[in-house]
């Protein structure tokens, strides 16, 4: 078949596979895919119209991608994801709040505390980032340019429904591949405050309320005792911290300090960054909606346990 | 996931003039799940001779406190009713070796770290520790000896803050130092901490506030 037309009769990924199966060697080609890496901002496999990505030259790359970076289904596998997080976003009569946690684990060592696991696509979107964090970073920034170049041929914002809906079928081109993301897309829009849950297995579901990771489960338990639609913003601010800090106790994986934003009709605000051990002992100190005591079990408890002396 | 990290916890013993340090943290996990922030990980064997036992939960409780017969307590105490006198740290070591070296074939998951003062012929007292790993191979460090789910971080930042012939007052800053600093950058430790330093005349035991994350 003609290379041009092949090339864009089908997917990104499935093209892919076809150009990896037919083991091309050809010059031109490879220029195009490799040779523009980091003189575009990283975006250089872009220039060609469909993002375009080195893949094993193997006769079933999905089928080899899979045996090596999925550490669930083959223990021995060389390409060791990052896992372990807590996120949580819901929507409420003020707008959105999105919290997260801002710990980097790579087994049961701790790479980093000060993770940014929020990411501002633009002034009126954030996503979140649990999983791989080198997909989310990147595809939600692809989302990014995206959603921009929306706004140039429309003359209008983005909905948060078609934003997260790209990113969906962005990422189920690479299913099987070994994509890892499980991210929110929150955003205020012409429906007003909205939140999508996306992952890289396909899904994507719209919801007042999500929380996702290691931690989550966590997180929902204080999350779901305290939510209400009608809450104030600072009572709002304070559930949020609240949740995560009973994940970064109770969850390995998750910790360090607490990153929490608010997103409201004239786009999103950062409200603070709190450290977990700091809620614990002392509170989220004089922070907005907090009751200056700390969150801790020990603290909660003095003068009333047995235990106690 | 090895067994081995199932429950997480680490132990630390140093040496110092005429003292040693021993320290744990204080953390009890079912693999992510944090149960416990004060989980006993270290044991008082004789006045000057502190075991510290990292490693599966149940193996700890087993090795320390309950079985009948391998525990170590019991065999402490034998020892110490048929020689009529206390047992010396450098034995002790020998006596937790050789116990796990029984289950060669079907161990203990836990590598015992030991920390004491032992008699020289003169009348004075020597710094010793010791560790082994779960079949009792034996570890004599002059310096420190680590065990546990942080045990590369340990031996990281113990290999940069211990010096020789520290005071138990400076041993105590440096062990305090070296256990929470590395398990800040464990998963599986933390929630506290518990530092125990051995002097000729007293054991100082101090139990230190830890990110609880």
């Amino acid at each position: 078949m003609h290379s041009f037309i092949s090339r864009f009769s089908q997917t990104s990924a499935q093209s892919e596979f076809h150009r990896a199966q037919a083991f091309t060697t050809d010059e031109g080609d490879l220029a195009s895919s490799d040779a523009a890496w980091g003189s575009q901002a990283g975006f250089g496999n872009l220039s060609h119209g469909i993002p375009t990505f080195a893949i094993p030259e193997v006769a079933d790359p999905s089928a080899f991608l899979r045996l090596h970076t999925n550490d669930s289904e083959n223990p021995d596998c060389r390409i060791k994801m990052n896992h372990g997080t807590t996120t949580l976003a819901f929507c409420f009569q003020g707008g959105v709040i999105v919290a997260v946690d801002s710990r980097a684990t790579a087994g049961s060592y701790i790479a980093s505390g000060t993770v940014k696991k929020v990411i501002e696509i633009n002034p009126y979107l954030l996503s979140t980032v649990a999983g791989t964090a080198a997909d989310c970073q990147y595809w939600e920034t692809y989302l990014g340019m995206h959603c921009r170049l929306h706004e140039l041929r429309n003359g209008e914002r983005i909905s948060v429904a078609a934003a997260s809906k790209y990113l969906s079928n962005l990422v189920y081109s690479y299913k099987g591949m070994g994509l890892g993301m499980g991210t929110m897309i929150c955003g205020w829009d012409k429906t007003g405050p909205s939140i999508y849950y996306v992952d890289s297995d396909g899904s994507r579901l719209k919801g007042n309320l999500f929380s996702v990771g290691s931690g989550s489960t966590h997180a929902y338990g204080v999350v779901d005792q305290g939510y209400h639609w009608d809450l104030s913003a600072p009572e709002a601010y304070e559930l949020a911290r609240r949740s995560i800090y009973a994940a970064g106790h109770r969850d390995a994986y998750t910790g360090n300090s607490c990153n929490l934003y608010h997103v409201e009709e004239g786009g999103w605000r950062f409200i603070g960054n709190y450290d977990i051990s700091k809620m614990h002992y002392e509170g989220p100190g004089d922070a907005l909606g907090a009751d200056g005591t700390g969150y801790g079990y020990d603290i909660r408890v003095k003068g009333h346990s047995s235990g106690d002396n | 996931m090895s067994i081995m990290d199932y429950n997480g916890g680490s132990v630390i013993a140093m040496v110092g003039k005429d003292c040693v340090a021993i320290a744990s943290d204080l953390r009890l996990g079912n693999q992510a799940l944090g149960v416990s922030s004060n989980f006993q990980k270290i044991f008082p064997v004789t006045d000057r001779i502190y075991l510290g036992l990292p490693g599966l939960a149940t193996d700890v409780i087993t090795l320390q406190v309950y079985s009948t017969k391998e525990r170590f307590r019991f065999r402490v105490n034998m020892y110490t009713i048929k020689e009529e006198r206390e047992i010396e740290p450098e034995t002790f070591a020998h006596l937790v070796s050789s116990t796990l070296y029984e289950h060669r074939f079907g161990p203990y998951f836990c590598e015992p770290v030991m920390a004491g003062l032992s008699k020289t012929p003169s009348g004075g007292l020597k710094p010793f520790i010791a560790a082994t790993d779960l079949i009792g191979c034996l570890n004599f460090a002059k310096d420190f000896v680590v065990a546990g789910t942080a045990s590369e971080k340990l031996f990281g930042v113990a290999e940069g803050l211990w010096e020789p012939d520290l005071e138990p007052e400076d041993l105590f800053e440096t062990i305090s130092q070296t256990i929470m600093n590395a398990v800040d950058r464990d998963a599986y430790s933390g929630w506290g901490c518990i530092v125990h330093v051995i002097t000729k005349d007293k054991v100082i035991t101090r139990t230190l506030k830890g990110r609880m994350d």
